[in-house]
């Protein structure tokens, strides 16, 4: 077979470029404030009038033992994370074993690493790709507001100006056990979550990416 | 030990060669005119004695009247380097020669440089921004960014 | 009677995105490669997902105040940055340091040297297809490494521990003894390494021949470190340009012939046992004394500029730095190694095939944080 060289482009040098380019400002116009967290579970005073049946403590403690991490590692916590799937503080004695680079099989996104307005859109690209339920896990200064960086140009001052957080860890990075005493508070929070009465509301979730 | 060449030695060698190129020189480096870089470099990069076909690194400073784009060469068979500094005026448009011909190293080095600083390097196949998108408003580096 | 015509099917080159989220992209790292079926013809790589813009902070923070974020570019060897940087600003500022933070110095350095190889082999072995195994294995050492750190400066990961003078704090008592076992226990374990994999028919088949990098092509791209060495370029900056006091230890530079992903695996394994020769030598003759010299909280060098290098895990690291003979630095350029070395991808992989594209790039050895600033 022979390479024929005249191909048309779809796109001509640099119009793609320009367009992901756009892509990344019209983000960075849209996120200037911080989405709100979802932190309902923490209020003791709530009066709880869902009843959580035994079915819910089934499906939670099966979806909070077998975690599936979505692979999103940028910079420095990365170290930490490969650490903590390390022979050392290992973490599939949590269920946590499988880190697929697939984000559509999995169910917990642990942002490790700064997060750059150039690579803003394919984290929320990603986050989208993700099924219900799924949490996220700020890891790090730099996934809570920036960090050390967060006077910079091109650093977005903290996750939850793209996506909605969960559970913050703090640290430069954190420690192991830093990470995984935050891997049980949202095992915790997943515990308490009522799963029958919203399920018809799930089932009308529609767009997820 | 890599010997550090003075600059004004290597600078009497180009201007034998070479006349009216250098601006300056002194112990640590040597100033070029930007329209004979060029040949400057392919001089420095192609003579026996002093065969630098090593490129350390490209950098540019801002200031404030003018920018400086610093090369470091060294020559990995003598063991010695130098440093040699060329500048150009003026914050419109600022340009450079592009070396790419002779060190095949200074591809990304050179897009960086006009990504965070504004310098453009005539001659380069690829002059695009490296670490910014396309569309980012104005040139970080630069003293009067921000 | 029909005739029939031959006719040639022609095929295009197609554009495939290896996006910023892959799992062999050791990073934020994307590139487009432009395929025939599964051979490759080019790549383009696009970097700056992790342009944090350090350079630009530098200018903001004091001399010292620099120092964590020395820590985070090449996050993989954090000693190494902190000693390039201290090294720059001390020879603008004309700062001597004395004799003991020099060998604590030489002995961090050289067990970062270590550490990163751990990862940087463990890497690279996953991509070839040992499914993180020997990766395993290699940070259990690592994590020995972690602990001996952890005793000097109270942090895993970001140490923060050099200062423009010396170094930040003495080493405690039970830190020499430590490291003493550690380094008896290495070359076992160095050996039961070589044993499974030196002469492995996988590794073999997979990594020998396979993106050669000329001795020429090395030395245009302005490759260093390993990945040169493996090429046959004889240039190591502890002996050519010796800093610190590197000219006062014994020690050979691996180098190899060929060039290809088998060498640079084979330099960099005998790189650490070369490391700790000079680990035991430096342990033997540390002498007493103060760790830090007479300097200021406010460093202020005169106005000029430097460059200082070191041979840094993945290449030559160095930085350039330009005072105003203020608190803050005017210019601070790093000299990025990995995107240096990146710049021989392009050379070393056409022809080859998509899965060969993986194992090439795993042995360059790169870090984002370095390639982005």
């Amino acid at each position: 077979m022979e390479v024929s060289s005249d191909r048309e482009d779809i796109y001509t040098p640099g119009e793609l470029d320009r367009e992901e380019g756009q892509v990344i400002e019209e983000l960075k116009a849209k996120s200037q404030e911080a989405i709100p967290d979802p932190d309902e579970w923490l209020e003791e005073d709530l009066e709880r009038n869902i009843l959580l049946t035994s079915v819910d403590a089934i499906i939670n403690w099966a979806r909070r033992s077998s975690l599936w991490t979505a692979m999103c590692f940028p910079a420095c916590c990365a170290i930490e994370i490969m650490a903590v799937e390390g022979p050392r503080f290992d973490l599939s004695r949590f269920g946590m074993d499988i880190l697929r680079a697939s984000p559509r099989q999995a169910d917990l996104m642990i942002t490790a690493g700064t997060l750059t307005w150039k690579m803003a859109p394919n984290v929320l690209r990603i986050y989208n790709q993700m099924p219900e339920p799924k949490w996220v896990i700020a890891m790090g200064a730099c996934g809570i507001s920036g960090g050390i960086f967060r006077s910079s140009y091109n650093v977005v001052p903290g996750y939850n100006r793209i996506i909605p957080v969960d559970v913050y860890v703090p640290g430069c990075p954190p420690r192991p056990e830093a990470l995984i005493h935050g891997i049980r508070m949202l095992q915790r929070k997943i515990a308490g979550e009522p799963v029958l009465p919203d399920l018809p509301q799930f089932l009308q979730k529609g767009k997820q990416g | 030990m890599t010997v550090a060449l003075s600059g004004k030695e290597i600078a009497s060698q180009i201007e034998e060669k070479f006349p009216d190129s250098i601006e300056e020189s002194s112990q640590e480096s040597l100033v070029v005119k930007s329209d004979s870089l060029l040949s400057v470099a392919a001089f420095l990069k192609d003579t026996g004695s002093l065969k630098f076909d090593y490129l350390n690194y490209i950098t540019a400073v801002d200031y404030y009247s003018y920018f400086e784009v610093l090369y470091q060469l060294t020559s990995l068979e003598h063991n010695h380097s130098v440093i040699i500094k060329t500048r150009c005026h003026g914050r419109e448009n600022p340009a450079v020669p592009s070396v790419i011909g002779l060190w095949q190293g200074a591809d990304f080095q050179e897009r960086e440089i006009y990504d965070l600083m504004g310098i453009n390097f005539t001659g380069h196949p690829n002059m695009k921004r490296l670490f910014l998108w396309e569309g980012f408003p104005g040139y970080p580096l630069r003293k009067d960014y921000l | 009677m029909t005739t029939t015509e031959i006719v040639t099917l022609k095929t295009e080159p197609f554009v495939l995105n290896f996006g910023p989220v892959h799992p062999s992209t050791h990073g934020v790292y994307r590139m487009r490669a432009t395929l025939d079926g599964e051979v490759i013809l080019d790549i383009e790589p696009v970097v700056g997902y992790l342009h944090r813009g350090i350079e630009k902070l530098a200018e903001e923070r004091t001399y010292t105040g620099f120092i964590p974020l020395t820590d985070r570019l090449d996050y993989i060897s954090p000693m190494s940055n902190n000693l390039a940087y201290c090294l720059a600003v001390e020879k603008l500022a004309g700062i001597k340091v004395p004799e003991r933070a020099e060998y604590i110095r030489v002995i961090m350095a050289e067990l970062q040297r270590i550490a990163n190889h751990c990862i940087a082999v463990g890497s690279f072995l996953n991509d070839c297809g040992a499914f993180f195994t020997p990766f395993l294995y290699l940070f259990r050492e690592r994590e020995k490494i972690y602990d001996l750190f952890e005793m000097v400066c109270g942090q895993r990961v970001t140490y923060n521990y050099m200062r423009i003078g010396g170094v930040s704090q003495d080493i405690p008592d039970e830190f020499l003894p430590a490291l003493r076992k550690f380094t008896d226990k290495l070359p076992g374990f160095l050996e039961e390494y070589d044993f499974f994999l030196k002469q492995n028919e996988v590794l073999l088949a997979r990594a020998k021949g396979v993106g050669i990098l000329t001795n020429e092509t090395a030395i245009k791209c302005s490759i260093s470190g390993p990945v040169a060495r493996a090429s046959g370029v004889k240039w190591d900056l502890r002996k050519a340009d010796p800093y610190s006091i590197y000219d006062r230890f014994e020690f050979d530079v691996p180098t190899a012939e060929v060039g290809d992903c088998y060498d640079r695996y084979r330099v960099r394994i005998e790189e650490m046992s070369q490391s700790l020769r000079i680990i035991r030598q430096a342990m033997s003759q540390i002498p007493s004394g103060p760790v830090r010299a007479d300097v200021p909280h406010l460093v202020r060098p005169p106005a000029g500029d430097a460059y200082a290098h070191i041979e840094a895990p993945k290449g030559e690291l160095g930085f350039y730095i330009v005072s105003d003979n203020s608190i803050a630095p005017y210019r601070c350029h790093i000299r990025p190694t990995s995107l240096i070395n990146l710049s021989a991808l392009r050379e070393m992989v056409k022809g080859w095939k998509v899965a060969d594209l993986i194992i090439i790039f795993g042995s360059i050895d790169i870090t984002m944080g370095e390639i982005d600033r």
